[in-house]
């Protein structure tokens, strides 16, 4: 092993594990200026989500909106780019010393055999290698050789071998023209120093052969989810369509089988996995989406679609798509002789039993703790939970038992993106909490100064690399060349090896400097490859990196069309043509800076509001903490314990006092909003507060933040009929909690009591799931019970959605005694007074008839709603839901941010959430705004709109059209203008404008006809 | 007629499309090479101009490729094109040309295939459907 390297400082953060948590942290804490390692340890990072061509609810894909600087690419691919993220991709860690704020951690970097600095992925090494076997990916329904692609959008964007499979027969050393591959690559140690890490683990997917009794690796046609996962996706080997692995044939009736390694003690995984629910209804609606004809059925205990929009996502399943959900458990699967059929045979809820065939069986397989992990942690002093995942507070849910070392994801329990994204954001905000007294060093970067070019008549070289030879197989390079020589202002061609090497880009700069060059075209790869090596060369010698254009003759051209050469060079001919006419009408761009104003605003002063508050003060910003209540505490103040045994009083007033004690957070109580301006870089809100010492005197006041967080938090929704108002006895569960808690007297008579579920959940005026009734019902009636065992308690459900670690306390009240009895919303309990007695009937599905309950108490548990934020959502410009909650950018990757950059959302305003939830988005968002809040200045887009004031009419039609609110009209001239801190750069404005005035940078509407006239010529 | 090779104008929005045609290449899906990609940032952003001037200028198609609906980059630039693209039709119909050599596809960052095979298709088409009416007024 050969002795390496030592890197980092005490600022700088180790995340391990480079799945959506792992990403997530890195992205944010880069963001903020630390330098983060990633290290994966497979051979490309990603975790599981490469796998995902499309998520729930929205069956879209999304996953790109996951970095902090939207619009923004696919979070691998911003890992790979950005500059303060080093991957340690295909790598160990061997040993950590030290403590928290000083870890030295020792890494083994596994060999790849293949220099990914100089692999060019033209795959001749691919076809040369003998050696064939399944590919990890996607559960082993493809083939890949020992020399590989982990997958198409694998970082590094390389090829690996696997030292497990090679042959050792040199066969690919032979063909790669790069010189890329070496067979003799040694495994490296580095020592990283680090102030804090953060765990990003993730899951492993339950081993379905562990439930033999489904037939999972026996019949051919039972899948897991993760397979069935990669079938759908449209680069699989059937292309997306649901194919029966025995024979090929097109699936007709396909069941999934829900809770496979759930809820299920008898192999040791007693929790919910949460989200099998969901991706499984998410695979039915893709597989009906690519086959009409094709029959669904779910056979399941409780579906649990308790995320924001889930439960309409389930309804549209059962409604639009007509996917069959059968309650039942099942008995037996069987493969049928012959046609490798499927028999399932189940037992219904009233005992009888039934028998279905299908084509094909998915089975929904649940998360198990990565199973590597258990010797780490140990050698980590870390705890574990009793199912193996990660052991954290439940008011501290992203620290674990280490001091400095930090966790989010699914390593904490299973939990789907939108959740996962905000845990590996609460990650990041407790290492940059943690470590705040590093404050990270300015790194900028200091580059020469640029010459003045835009008036110059452009001299343009143009570079036409071969990659290697390899482009040389499918088009004429020299034929290239000479048609190259040919067109406009055009002053030197040339071919190069291999551009995006260090000698090729040596080449081109000397080239600029010789010819007086001041355009370039480089003809190659995708600009996606080689751009980031291109510009870092250009800013170097002063050349601005906007006057480089690529012409995409690789990816586009030559792979595309590798059979008929004339034609593919007559193709990348016109690409080149296209590319130098670009190249002629560009311009050099400056991206302008917008000041940030280092504080933040944070209306409402609940449990997420403090929260959020705290972390941003701890980062070293000042706060302005608004609350229109005379005293701090929101919601928090009426709940007094937690399922998990936590108390949130004391939680509340530890809260109030840091807050309240903290000298950069400024308090306003007693406040309301009356308006909001938005400047170039901030923001300016007017609030009337009540002044100091409880004076009825009211202030007014402008504040000035340059990130807004809304934090307004949401109500129990008030219950209706069930005689609640009529009858005293008829209470809700937080008025049943605080009669627990203050000791009531009248609860030492209570014999029997009855509670009500989804009391304005899941119906026509709700039309969500509230998320944590069933947590409170199981909590109270476990409170109940301990009392007084010999108490009847009854929960009257619709579904149990008890999910992941809660599950086992649902498991718990049943061990006690606790009734669970099913029913419909279209035979609802019914309460009627009979002599005075409260009396419930209810038709219990399991004993097949109603049955009469005359409980002394009836509990409601009520849902939840936001406050009335209408008038809210108006003055801070950004969008509700249909439910009243404040919409986020992306539901999946950018759950708590507003459309508009620097505004956000956490707590009860955004969705129902347990207490522990809204810790965990308080600190996720603290930390998404300190990613503007640590900059200097915001850096505008550089394809940014602008406006030619002579040509503009001032009609505001771009105003309208702008989703970001980047345009405003200057009402004096009459004339719109571009908040250029705002623009995204999408070019929407530029179509509308009939007079053309309103153009973007480089994509002027005269530069694109140039492009297309050189398209068609 | 039988050589007739349509010559196709693709505009791709930055985000997805254009790295869908990218992994195309990295997968080396093959498909036919009549297709010139004109890369925009958006879907939102290509004028009916270009559409316009495309077809007046002899291209016998335009693709117009963006992200799927919800996964806009933009937000809604895809579905600003999907509207404007529905009037364009109707434009075009009356210029007596067939709205179906114009096509809108989303295609995402990850379905190489799916761009590789919306490109031989639409050479199909175009080949059934016989050049731009618009040529043989330019040769005439
Ligand atoms: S960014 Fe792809 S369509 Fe808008």
């Amino acid at each position: 092993m050969q002795n390496g390297k030592v890197k980092g400082d005490r600022g700088s953060v180790l995340v391990i594990g480079a799945g959506i948590a792992g990403m997530q942290s890195a992205l944010l804490l880069a963001e903020t200026g630390r330098k983060v390692f990633l290290l994966e340890q497979g051979p490309a990072i990603g975790g599981y989500f490469p796998l995902l061509d499309k998520t729930f609810p929205t069956n879209s894909c999304g996953v790109c909106f996951m970095s902090p600087t939207p619009p923004a690419f696919c979070p691998i691919y911003e890992c790979h780019l950005h500059e303060h993220i080093e991957l340690l991709p295909y790598s160990e860690v061997l040993k950590i010393e030290g403590e928290g704020g000083d870890f030295r951690v020792s890494v083994l970097r596994k060999p790849r055999f293949v220099d990914p600095g100089r692999c060019t992925l033209c795959e001749a090494c691919i076809k040369v290698c003998p050696v064939e076997v399944e590919r990890e990916f996607g559960g082993g329904l493809e083939k890949r050789k020992a020399i590989y692609l982990p997958f198409p959008q694998a970082i590094p964007h390389s090829l690996v071998i696997d030292p497990k499979t090679c042959v050792r027969c040199q066969e690919c050393v032979k063909v790669c023209a790069p010189g890329a591959i070496d067979l003799n690559m040694k495994e490296e140690q580095e020592t990283i120093n680090v102030g804090a890490m953060i765990l990003g683990f993730g899951f492993e997917p339950f081993w379905a052969q562990r439930k033999g009794e489904y037939g999972f690796g026996r019949y051919a046609n039972v899948l897991t989810s993760i397979q069935f996962e990669r079938m759908l996706s449209t680069s699989s080997p059937t292309q997306g369509v649901p194919k029966r692995l025995s024979d090929g044939k097109r699936i007709e009736r396909i069941a999934f089988i829900q809770c496979v390694g759930s809820r299920d003690p008898s192999c040791g995984q007693d929790h919910c996995s949460t989200i099998c629910c969901m991706y499984a209804t998410k695979q039915a609606m893709i597989a009906k989406e690519r086959s009409p004809d094709l029959e669904v059925t779910f056979f399941y205990m409780d579906v649990r679609p308790m995320g924001k929009d889930y439960e309409r996502y389930y309804e549209r399943a059962k409604g639009e798509y007509g996917i069959e959900y059968r309650r039942c458990a099942i008995s037996t699967i069987k493969e049928l002789p012959g046609s490798r059929d499927l028999r399932i045979t189940y037992v219904k809820e009233d005992g009888t039993f039934e028998e279905k065939d299908f084509d094909a069986v998915v089975l929904s397989v649940g998360f198990t703790p990565p199973q590597t992990i258990k010797d780490l942690a140990e050698r980590m002093g870390l705890l574990l939970n009793p199912q193996g995942f990660c052991q954290t507070g439940e008011f501290n849910p992203a620290e674990t038992s280490v001091k400095g070392i930090f966790v989010g994801g699914a390593f904490r329990g299973p939990k789907d993106i939108p959740e996962t994204v905000v845990e590996g954001a609460s990650a990041a905000a407790g290492a940059a909490s943690f470590l705040s007294m590093y404050r990270p060093p300015d790194q900028k970067k200091e580059y020469p100064a640029e010459g003045a070019i835009s008036e110059e008549v452009p001299k343009i070289g143009v570079f036409v690399c071969h990659c290697g030879e390899e482009l040389k197989k499918y088009l004429s390079i020299s034929n290239l060349m000479d048609e190259a020589k040919g067109m406009r202002e055009v002053a030197h061609v040339e071919e190069v090896g291999l551009a995006c090497l260090p000698e090729g880009l040596d080449l081109i700069k000397r080239r600029i400097g010789e010819h007086g060059l001041n355009r370039v075209v480089v003809a190659g790869c995708s600009h996606r490859e080689i751009r980031k090596a291109m510009e870092e060369m250009a800013k170097a010698m002063g050349f601005n990196p906007y006057l480089i254009e690529y012409a995409n003759i690789r990816e586009q051209c030559a792979f595309v069309h590798r059979n008929d050469q004339e034609l593919a060079t007559e193709k990348a001919e016109v690409l080149i043509r296209m590319a130098v006419e670009r190249a002629r009408k560009a311009q050099p761009i400056r991206k302008g800076r917008a000041m940030v104003v280092k504080k933040g605003l944070v209306v409402g002063g609940g449990l997420s509001g403090m929260t959020v508050s705290l972390r941003l003060a701890e980062q070293g910003y000042e706060v302005h903490l608004v609350e229109k209540e005379r005293e701090l505490g929101g919601n928090l103040k009426e709940a007094f314990y937690t399922l998990k045994g936590s108390d949130p009083q004391a939680l509340l007033q530890n809260l109030v006092r840091e807050v309240e004690k903290n000298g950069m957070i400024r308090i306003y109580t007693g406040a309301e909003v009356l308006g909001f301006e938005k400047r170039n870089g901030h923001y300016r809100t007017k609030i009337r507060f009540q002044g100091v010492g409880g004076s009825t005197l009211r202030e007014e006041k402008d504040l000035d933040h340059g990130v807004l967080i809304l934090a307004t938090g949401g109500k129990e929704i008030s219950p209706k009929g069930y005689l609640y108002g009529e009858d005293s006895r008829v209470i809700t569960q937080r008025q049943l909690e605080k009669m627990i808690h203050l000791n009531d007297e009248n609860l030492k008579d209570f014999r029997s009591v009855v509670m009500i579920q989804c009391v304005g959940s899941r119906d026509e005026e709700h039309p969500y799931c509230s998320r944590i009734c069933c947590g409170h019902a199981v909590k109270n009636a476990l409170k109940l019970k301990e009392r007084d065992p010999g108490m009847d308690v009854y929960v009257l459900y619709r579904d149990v959605r008890t999910y992941g670690f809660y599950e086992s306390y649902y498991h718990e009240a049943r061990g006690k005694g606790v009734i669970f009895i099913r029913y419909d919303l279209e035979n609802r309990p019914e309460v009627t007074l009979r002599n005075g007695n409260l009396e419930v009937s209810v038709f219990d599905p399991a004993m097949g008839r109603p049955v009469t309950l005359s409980p002394d108490r009836i509990v409601l548990s009520t849902g939840i709603e936001p406050n009335d934020q209408q008038e809210l959502a108006k003055i801070f410009g950004v969008e509700l839901n249909s439910d009243g909650f404040f919409a986020e950018a992306n539901p999946k990757s950018a759950p708590l941010d507003s459309v508009d950059r620097g505004k956000f959302f956490c707590g009860l305003c955004h969705s129902p959430n347990f207490i522990e939830d809204s810790i965990s988005q308080g600190n996720a968002a603290a930390i998404r705004a300190a990613t503007i809040l640590s900059k200097e200045a915001v850096e505008e887009k550089a394809y940014l709109a602008y406006v030619i004031k002579r040509l503009c009419c001032g009609c505001g039609l771009c105003v309208t059209v702008c989703p970001y609110g980047a345009r405003v009209l200057n009402e004096e001239e009459g004339k719109a203008e571009v908040i250029g801190a705002l623009c995204q750069g999408c070019g929407s404005c530029v179509v509308a404008c009939r007079n053309a005035a309103s153009q973007q940078r480089n994509f002027e509407k005269d530069l694109n006809m140039a492009v297309l006239d050189a398209a068609i010529e | 007629m039988a050589d007739f090779e349509p010559r196709i104008v693709a505009f791709l929005c930055h985000w997805c499309t254009y790295t869908g045609a990218d992994l195309a290449g990295t997968t080396r899906q093959q498909y036919p090479p009549n297709i010139r990609i004109i890369h925009l940032m958006c879907s939102g952003a290509v004028d009916s101009i270009y559409v316009l001037k495309a077809l007046i200028d002899g291209a016998d198609g335009v693709l117009i490729g963006g992200c799927h609906p919800g996964d806009c980059h933009y937000q809604t630039g895809n579905y600003k094109a999907r509207r404007r693209v529905a009037i364009l039709k109707g434009i075009l119909n009356q210029m007596g040309f067939t709205e179906d050599r114009i096509w809108l596809r989303w295609i995402s960052a990850s379905e190489g295939k799916l761009f590789a095979d919306t490109v031989t298709k639409m050479v199909e088409e175009l080949k059934k459907m016989g050049p731009n009416p618009m040529k043989q007024l330019w040769d005439a």
